[in-house]
């Protein structure tokens, strides 16, 4: 096992990238995740890699197309207002089936917004970024450590079920310096059947596509990946319970606002409230199941989020109608304080 | 009996979808021929547009991608980054390449990716039924300049090749048509010299092809030719615009 290191979150993901053999990384500028592009611009060269600072985001993400479909592991990066200009991009990755990593690191909206941190992107990127049938499997670290584990677990999983992966963090976990240890190098798989490599003249040339003209073909097609998406939620879907055996009040969160929900936790322990929380490490595939369960034991629900208020819909739909669920935000690159969650759990616990 | 003529063997023995007329077919053989001439077709990797040649993947032999509308030149740059060793290429419309695409087009060709593009000019959208493209000429009636293209309120026409060998970093760049056989005996050289060019890692290389639309310009087939030897190639002259093998990377227009 390798020593610790003090690393920024952004600065984890791009050597965890390394390390789990990705050699291609092509970007756009974008606060607040420049440090990932500014390590890989360093660190490619010198180990026949890729670095590209693309025309524009769109570029960028076709890029990606462009080396994924050679079976290889290629990454973008960026944040908000970038991540709706990679959207086609991602559409079309989904569509032919490729596998890449897309890093958010999310920043406030709408618009040009701002550049503090925000979850605003949980809708976008949970659904499907772009047009058409087709999901992301999304991992939200709440730790440097993690943002370097998800980074190498996210391309395992597009790799084993042909879909793009979301790293979704914000601007605080980006910039956040934390010990991280990070992972041995891993050795690069040979290049996937299916890939555009040359034919060689030894077999029938491989099509990366996402047109079917015959609407019977395409329906097949979109039935086809929801049944993979279906083992992927079947298999891959991820959560931390903390404090939740005896809970009666449970609190939803991920990311940067699980770690302040935590210690607004311990507040309201010592306070005799008895609070528990689930934190969401897949945001697609949702724990639904765990939430679920714990709506037969808890009272209410706390949806901690740093926008308006969108993953409270998740839960919602996965505590159905069993328990309350209330919102605890804010939103336009403001956080939460401890104790601002503390009294939204206290207010909870004095609901009838 | 000897063989004096045949279909080259990287492209698909399908039939093509396209117009009567059309000159995607010709183009598309003089690239496979190119493909044949320099025994590449095992390593060579072509990527589709968006619009009339969209199936093109369907219709040559090496692998294929299809990209979205316009973003072939940035594809193509993610598969020469991952496998420097294959041949890569692109084949885009005028929409795709010098429209919605031209970001992308200009981006690859500034960075002189080492990829070649085959670009067919043919002054019009066919694939969506005739509309108004980057490069429709001044005057020129469509689905969307049906009083004719207005140069005051819809702009000029755009000149690929004479805008891309403004950049420093192209190797090749050339316009060729396809409206007689003197012609496109001359643009089969071209072609097969961009890829030769990818070949010997000289770099980027890009084609321009006056090509005919009859359907959506409203012509017969032998009047959409005549017209390009009318019309268009007084517009668009053809000739080599970049070549940096030839001694002091001459230009002409």
């Amino acid at each position: 096992m390798s020593e610790k290191v003090l690393m920024k979150g952004n600065e984890a993901i791009a050597e965890a990238a390394i390390r789990s053999g990705c050699r291609h990384y092509l970007g756009y500028p974008i606060t607040p995740q420049t440090e990932i592009a500014a390590y890989m611009a360093k660190r490619m060269p010198k180990i026949g890699g890729t670095f590209i600072q693309a025309e524009s985001e769109i570029a960028a993400i076709n890029m990606v197309y462009g080396v994924a479909s050679t079976g290889r592991r290629a990454m973008t990066s960026s944040s908000s207002p970038g991540i709706s200009l990679k959207c086609e991009g991602i559409s079309y990755l989904a569509g032919a089936d490729l596998p890449a990593l897309i890093v958010n690191i999310q920043r406030g909206g709408p618009g040009l917004g701002g550049i503090q941190p925000s979850q605003s992107d949980y809708f976008l990127c949970t659904r499907g970024p772009g047009h058409g049938d087709f999901r992301l499997i999304v991992l939200a670290p709440s730790s440097v450590q993690e943002m370097a584990d998800l980074t190498s677990l996210a391309f395992d999983l597009a790799f084993k079920y042909r879909m793009p992966a979301m790293l979704l963090a914000d601007g605080t976990m980006g910039q956040m310096m934390e010990p991280v240890r990070l992972k041995e190098e891993k050795k690069i798989a040979a290049a996937a059947p299916w890939a555009a490599t040359g034919t060689k003249c030894e077999r029938p040339h491989n099509v990366i596509n996402s047109l079917y003209l015959d609407p019977q073909l395409l329906e097949k097609r979109n039935i086809e990946r929801f049944e993979r998406y279906a083992k992927v939620e079947k298999k891959e879907t991820r959560w931390e319970e903390f404090m939740t055996e005896d809970a009666e009040y449970v609190i939803v969160s991920y990311g940067i606002t699980a770690r302040i929900s935590r210690n607004a936790i311990m507040k309201a322990r010592k306070a005799g409230i008895k609070v528990g929380m689930i934190r969401p490490i897949t945001l697609w595939p949702f724990p639904s199941a765990p939430i679920r369960r714990l709506a037969d034991q808890a009272k209410a629900f706390l949806s901690v989020e740093i926008n308006m208020g969108q993953m409270i819909e998740d839960v919602r739909l996965a505590v159905e109608g069993k328990a309350p669920v209330e919102l605890c935000f804010r939103a336009g690159g403001m956080i939460p304080s401890p104790d601002e969650v503390f009294k939204a759990v206290k207010k909870l616990a004095r609901r009838k | 009996m000897a063989i004096v003529f045949q279909k080259p063997k990287s492209l698909a023995d399908v039939p093509l979808h396209y117009c009567p007329g059309c000159t995607h077919g010709i183009v598309h053989r003089l690239v496979a021929q190119a493909i044949d001439e320099l025994g590449i077709e095992g390593r060579t990797i072509g990527i589709a547009p968006v619009g009339c040649a969209v199936m093109a993947y369907d219709y040559f032999n090496c692998d294929m991608i299809e990209a979205s509308h316009g973003r072939a030149p940035a594809v193509a740059t993610g598969v020469k980054r991952s496998m420097p060793e294959n041949i890569v290429f692109t084949y885009q419309g005028d929409g795709d390449l010098a429209s919605i695409g031209m970001c992308e087009t200009i981006g690859a060709a500034a960075r002189g990716e080492n990829i070649t593009i085959i670009f067919i000019n043919n002054a019009i959208y066919g694939m969506t039924g005739g509309q108004m493209a980057p490069t429709s000429l001044p005057g020129q009636i469509t689905q969307t300049s049906p009083y004719g293209r207005d140069v005051e309120t819809q702009g000029y026409p755009v000149k690929v090749c004479e805008l891309l060998s403004t950049l420093d970093a192209p190797y090749y760049i050339e316009r060729v048509a396809v409206n007689n056989v003197k012609n496109v005996n001359a643009a089969g050289k071209s072609i097969k010299r961009a890829f030769q060019n990818q070949v010997d890692k000289k770099g980027f290389s890009l084609i321009e092809v006056i090509s005919a639309c009859p359907t959506n310009w409203g012509m017969t087939p032998q009047k959409a030719l005549k017209w390009i030897e009318t019309d268009m190639i007084p517009y668009y002259p053809l000739g080599v615009y970049r070549d940096k093998g030839a001694e002091g990377g001459k230009k002409n227009g």
